[in-house]
This record gives structure tokens, sequence and C-alpha cells, in this order.
């Protein structure tokens, strides 16, 4: 399986508050990964660190180079491209945040912006907008400014930017924690399908049904320290004996027929 | 109230039947601040929005330098710009002096640390929203900072305005170093105050009234601008700033 | 449909992303506008011009509207008049702001050129000074003599507003007081008979003449003015000519090229055409005939 990211005893500290020690993880191709915890745990840090908005204080984060599969169509043996393949390129990520930011423009604009930002050559953007408007159903808004669009909508958006720039790692920070059930259930839907097309998902989540319709494995975080790392149907199952008190606890907690 | 209700009828006669003189020296008075706010606004955007993001030993210091500069009087400026410009100056190469170049200098001097301080706490404001998403997206500190005054252009106009307001309403800089020369660097505040110290008081306050009659009709124009602008969104975007 | 990783190395950014047609448009008759607004005044910078240092009470009394369009027309050559105080315009000789200086003290001027600032003094003409009170004139100053008029304003618990701005006006005034016996620096000291020292209602505002007549007028005091901008001067309320004519009250102006030697960028051909001609015949036609509500200002005496 393909590392992506590596934090090698990583730790955050904010002055003398620890926000997260001894975190060593890493991060492979295919996976979805969840993050539970009680507020204040680190996990909206934890994200921050592996998508890199937040760099450790002590310890390392390592983004390895991803080398992409050789196409089918027929493209020159040697040469370049080639060349350039063969070495890799840096993993690239996106993140969505519960309440997404976006800019006082056309919903079109965003999209343009973030193809922009992220280095998509101009000739291809045109194309990519299309597809990602079209990915999450929401090519007849194109040109309505983008807050004026409900909560959902704007989530729904704020994926559509984040599969506009095709990335290896999309982050998640509770993104359905502020929208209404029926949006909740279109976003997850398309978390899931993306998930499903091969991108790697990172989510924070205090929906512990949400945890356990998308992810695959789930870590519990306690007090900035990673305490568990199990397979999700391992973690969540009521007769595992060997599960760190903390997690029991949470889970008991936040589980109310266990 | 003799002097006020003189005055307001001579305002009404220098506007339905204007001199050459007058015109000239409206025009240039807008010409000189526009001119300066443009220039101020190429500076103190940058400058605010970079201060916005940016940390560095220092910084505090150096916001608090801003700040203060908001209380400069526009006739010490007038007066640091004329020592530079002059002759005996450094940069009296240039010959500047006198000349409606200087006084464009001289308020952009003065409405730079206006705007940049009002600029940089927009941006401030907004990073808490938007800082962490623009940042994933892959923008560097400095243009985040400048999407997010392209995010919040409604407030940036407003911004601009009120350089505007404050440059075309000065008269200590531009007295200085323009001279308040007939015909080349008269504007409308050096020629209000050349009329009270002839003793024309009436005059002087009818020019006072002309010269609020252009800046409404300034704002009037910015105000329908903005109402097209996109995100302006008709009244509720222009009552929304 | 599957993620398909894109095959090319990512790129550093671009530049902006493509705008409309239209937009562009709307941008570049911005930029022209911009553009429109700078040309009139780059223009400006060729045609001939000096730069001449004079004082607000000359300005102010509207000569320069009517003498330089003629010498204008006479020469194509633009004179722009900075009015400051005489002191003012001294210094801006000295800085070498000013190609040539029209003023009127004549002992400031001569030292200004003793000290080789400037190249040589021209008389041009002489205008006179006034003293200006209330109609009812309770300090009994009403006639010819200036010196008389101020040991009895000195006497009086009369206000006399002085402009103190170092001017040439101000200098004037205090060259009467010394005249007339009268050592303003000295405070009066207490139970001297009225008269010695310092009058009890001297005031000194440190502004021009026109904000001085206004303190007059609104206060009822006296003040020296000069009859140019007392003959302009819109707000008179209670006050009146009181004294007039008595020759200490003449006002001599000058008009000096600054010295090439010293700033090698003064425009001394241009300087000096103005110099001739204004004390020659066409100019001091000119200043002759230049008139307020009938009455002549400036009285030419070039080469007298």
């Amino acid at each position: 399986m393909t590392a992506l990211i590596s934090l090698q005893q990583a730790s955050v500290h904010f002055g003398a508050q620890a926000a997260l020690r001894d975190i060593s993880l890493t991060l492979h191709r295919g996976e979805r990964l969840a993050l539970v915890g009680a507020n204040g745990a680190g996990k909206t840090t934890l994200l921050r660190l592996l998508n890199g908005l937040q760099p450790p204080s002590q310890g390392s984060r390592v983004l390895h180079r991803v080398v992409d599969a050789v196409p089918d169509c027929a493209a020159p043996a040697g040469g370049a491209a080639a060349a350039a393949r063969a070495v890799g390129r840096p993993a690239v990520s996106a993140m969505l945040f519960q309440r997404p930011f976006l800019l006082n423009f056309s919903v079109r604009r965003n999209l343009q912006l973030a193809l922009w930002l992220a280095g998509v050559p101009a000739a291809e953007r045109g194309a990519r907008l299309a597809g990602a408007l079209q990915r999450v159903g929401l090519q007849a808004l194109a040109g309505r400014p983008a807050r004026a669009l409900s909560g959902g909508q704007q989530q729904r958006l704020a994926l559509a930017r984040a599969w506009a720039v095709r990335p290896d790692i999309l982050f998640l920070d509770e993104p359905t924690a502020s929208l209404d059930p029926s949006a909740k259930r279109e976003v997850e839907a398309l978390i899931d399908e993306f998930g499903h097309d091969g991108m790697t998902l990172v989510l924070s989540s205090h929906n512990l049904g949400q945890v356990k319709r998308l992810a695959t494995q789930v870590l519990f975080l306690d007090a900035g320290r990673l305490r568990a790392q199990l397979p999700t149907a391992d973690f969540f199952d009521l007769h595992r004996t060997d599960l760190p008190p903390e997690a029991a606890q949470f889970l008991q907690g936040e589980l109310p027929w266990a | 109230m003799n002097a006020f209700s003189d005055s307001l009828s001579l305002a009404l006669t220098l506007i339905s039947d204007p001199q050459a003189s007058l015109w000239t020296i409206v025009g240039l008075s807008l010409r000189v601040s526009a001119t300066a706010c443009a220039l101020g606004a190429g500076i103190g955007l940058l400058l605010g929005g970079w201060l916005a993001v940016s940390r560095f030993p220092g910084h505090a210091l150096l916001v608090g330098v801003l700040n203060t500069l908001l209380a400069l009087p526009s006739v010490v400026v007038g007066l640091v710009v004329y020592l530079l410009l002059s002759r005996s100056g450094p940069l009296g190469r240039w010959g500047l002096l006198f000349t409606p170049t200087a006084m464009v200098i001289a308020q952009s001097m003065l409405v730079v640390p206006l705007i940049a301080a009002l600029a940089r706490q927009l941006v401030a404001d907004a990073l808490r929203d938007g800082g962490d998403e623009l940042q994933a997206m892959g923008a560097g500190r400095l243009l985040a900072a400048l999407l997010l005054l392209a995010h919040q252009r409604l407030a940036v106009a407003t911004l601009l305005l009120t350089a505007f307001g404050r440059a075309v309403a000065e008269v200590g800089a531009v007295m200085v170093v323009g001279g308040n020369i007939d015909g080349l660097t008269r504007v409308m505040t050096t020629a209000i105050a050349l009329e009270t110290s002839k003793g024309d008081l009436p005059l002087a306050l009818a020019l006072g009234l002309v010269l609020l009659g252009v800046v409404a009709l300034v704002n009037l124009a910015a105000g329908l601008l903005r109402r097209g602008l996109p995100g302006g969104a008709g009244w509720a975007g222009g009552l929304g700033v | 449909m599957g993620l398909n990783p894109s095959v090319t190395p990512l790129l550093p950014a671009p530049g902006l992303p493509s705008l409309p047609r239209r937009r562009l448009g709307a941008w570049a008759l911005a930029g022209a506008l911009v553009t429109a607004l700078f040309a009139p005044t780059q223009l400006l910078a060729q045609d001939k011009s000096i730069v001449m240092a004079s004082t607000t009470s000359t300005e102010q009394s509207g000569l320069f509207a009517h003498l330089l369009p003629a010498f204008k027309a006479a020469s194509g050559i633009d004179v722009r008049v900075v009015a400051l105080g005489t002191g003012q315009a001294l210094d801006m000789g000295r800085r070498g702001d000013a190609d040539l200086l029209f003023v009127h003290d004549q002992a400031a001027e001569e030292k200004f050129i003793a000290e080789g600032w400037g190249l040589k003094r021209l008389p041009v003409m002489y205008n006179d000074f006034l003293l200006i009170g209330p109609a009812n004139d309770p300090a009994k100053t009403r006639g010819k003599d200036i010196v008389a008029a101020l040991q009895k304003l000195a006497a009086s618990p009369a206000s006399f507003i002085s402009r103190g701005d170092k001017s040439g006006t101000h200098a004037a005034e205090l060259r009467y007081w010394k005249a007339a016996g009268i050592d303003l620096a000295a405070a009066k000291p207490a139970g001297e008979p009225a008269g010695v020292g310092r009058p009890a209602g001297y005031k000194e505002c440190g502004c021009g003449m026109g904000p001085a007549l206004n303190i007059a007028s609104s206060s009822g005091a006296y003040v020296l003015a000069d009859r140019g901008t007392w003959l302009s001067f819109k707000n008179r309320g209670d006050l009146q000519l009181l004294v007039e004519g008595d020759t200490r009250l003449f006002n001599q102006y000058g008009v000096i090229v600054v010295n090439p030697a010293r700033h090698p960028h003064v425009k001394q051909a241009l300087a000096q055409q103005f110099a001739d001609w204004v004390s020659s015949a066409p100019g001091q036609t000119v200043i002759a005939s230049y008139k307020i509500a009938g009455e002549q200002l400036f009285f030419p005496n070039a080469g007298k």
C-alpha cells in the first residue's frame, strides 16, 4: 500500500498547552480514516497537522511522493514525462471544513479560483470545472453568488472545489455537523462516492453513525494522544475487551445503547 | 444668518453660471485627490493586507506606528514633503515643488496610513473565517490577504471613499506643497482658505457648499456603481455595507 | 467514473484566471481614463514658466491677475506666483524654490542681496499703509500723522491688532511704533503713566492681512493695513480709514532675481525678462492702470 503521509512522534504545542503528543501514524492510499474523541481531544489539530496547515512543534511529518499509474492511452515510452512520472510528485490534498468558506463571488468563480490556486493549467480548467459541478449536481447554480446557496449546497460546492483539483487525500473536519438531515444525507453520500472512487479520506466526526458508514479505520484521540487505531468493525465491536479504558468510556458515553 | 443665506444663494449662482476658473479648481481638486487615493490604495491595501497575515518581531510596534499615523496632521505631511521636494532638499532635482504632482504625493502620504490600517482590520477579521481554507487551497499569505480584500470589495470601496473624503477636504498639505498658484495648483480647499483670509466670507462658504455638493455627487456615483457590482445584490447589498 | 490522476506533474501557479472579454474592456477604459487624468499636467510642464515668490497682501490686492496676463501676452512666459509672508518668500529664495522675488521690505531685501542670494534689487512701485479703526475713533487718531496717531493709541485702552507674522506689513508696523518711541517689548510697569511700553490693548494674531482685518472688524480694534487689501476687504463692519498720506506710510516694492551662482537651476533669463519688463515703461503702465473702485493702488517708481 502506498504511503502518502507519515507522522513520527509528532507533537503540537500552543504555548504551554500540548494539543497533540507523540503521534505516530502513516496514512496509506485508499484508506478511509475517522478521527473520534471528545471535544478538545485534538482531532482538528491532528487534521491540520496531517494537511500541513500546522507544523509540528516536535517530531516530524513526511509527505511522500506518489507515483501515478501508467495511463492506458498511448503515451511516449520514454522522454521527460515518463521520467517525471517515475520520480513521482508530492501527494495533493484538499480539505472540507464544518462551515465552508466561500468567497463573495459566483459558484463558477469560486471553482476557477480553486483550480488556479492548485496550479491546474488553463486549458484544463474549463473541463474540470464542468465535471466538478456535474459530479455534485450544482450545474444549474453555476452563475449564482456562492454565498446565496443553502448550507447543503455550499458544502456540495466545497466538495466540488475539492474534487476539481483531483486530490489524493480529502480531509474533512465535521463536514455535516451544521447541516439539516436531508443535506447531511446528500453530502455524506457524495463523500462515500468519492471514497469509493479511490480518494483517501481522513474524517473527523462526532457522528458515530457516520463514522461507521464511511470509515475503514477509526483513530481514537484522548487529551492529545492516539489511544487506539482499529478497523471500524473492531472498534465498534461491543464484545471487544482490549479497548483502552478511555475509548470504552467514550463509546459508552456516545452510544447510549452500549 | 445673513452670511449663511448669502452663501447659499452665492453657491447656487456659482453652480448655475459657472466661470471657467471654478470648474478648473473643482476639476483639479478631484484629479489630485482621486489620483492620491488610487496611489494610496495601491500601497495601502498591500501594506494593510500584508500586516494582517504576517508575523515577525516588531509586528505589534509597526501596527502601533500605523495607527498613530492616522492622526497625522495634514500640514505636517505638507512640510515634510516640501522639505523633500525643495530645491535645497534631497529630491530637489526632480523639480516637483509647486506642481499638482507634489500635491498628489503629499495627499497619498496622508491617506496611506488610513487605508492600510482599515484594510489590515478588514483582512484580519476575514482571516478568522477563511484563513485556514485559503491556506488549505494553496494560497500563500499575501495572496490570501488580496483574495480576502476582493472578497470584501464593498467594504474596501467604502474605505476608499473615506480616504477620498479625507484627501479632498484637507488644506494643509496642498497649500504648503502646491503654493496655491492661481491656475495651476489652486484647489477648492486652498481657494476657500484664500477667500477667508481676504475677508470674503460668503464666497468662502459658497465654495465650501460647492465642494460638499461635488463630494456628494462622487458618493452617489460610487453608490450606483456598487449596486452594479456582483455581490452587491441590489439595495440589500448596498445597505449591507 | 474513476479518479484519473493527472499525467503531467503539477505546474507552479500560472497567471490570473481569464476574465470575460467585456470585463477586460472595462479595465482598459478605466486605464485610459486614468491616463487622460494625468496627461494634462504633464503637458503643462513644457510651457515657459517661472516661479515668483511674493506676498499675500500683494496677491490679495488682485494686482497679479491684472499684471501677469499682460506680461504673458508680451513674452509668452507663465509667471507662477506663490504668495507667502515676506520672511517666507525670502526663505524660498534662499532655498532656491523660486526664480525671483517680488516683495516689499527694503531692509530685508538688501540683506538678501548682501548675503549673495540675489542678483540686484530693482525698485518697481509703492503702495501705502493705512491706519484703520472703529468709526467713532475712541483714541482720536484721525489725521495725517502716523506717529502721533500711534502715540495717542498707546495712551488709550483701545485694542490694536498686529499681524505678528514677520511679514513686510508687520515689519513696517514695528518701525512706526519705534518711531513713536514706544518699546513694545517692555511690559508696562505698574503705576507708570500710560504711553510708556506696550499698549494695553496690543494683540498679536500671527495671521495674514485679511484675518487681521476680520478680527479688528469684529472686535472694534485698530489695525495697520495696506491699501490694496483694505480696498478689496468686504467684511468692514464698523471700520473706517483713519490715517493716510503720511510719507512714512509709503511701502516700497522691489523685484530681485535669485542668484544662479547659488542655485544653478534658476531660470535666470526668463526671470530677468520679467524684472526688466515690470521696471520699464510697458510694465509700469500696466501697474498704474490697476484700480479698485476707481482708485489707483500702486504707484510705479522704477528708476526714480
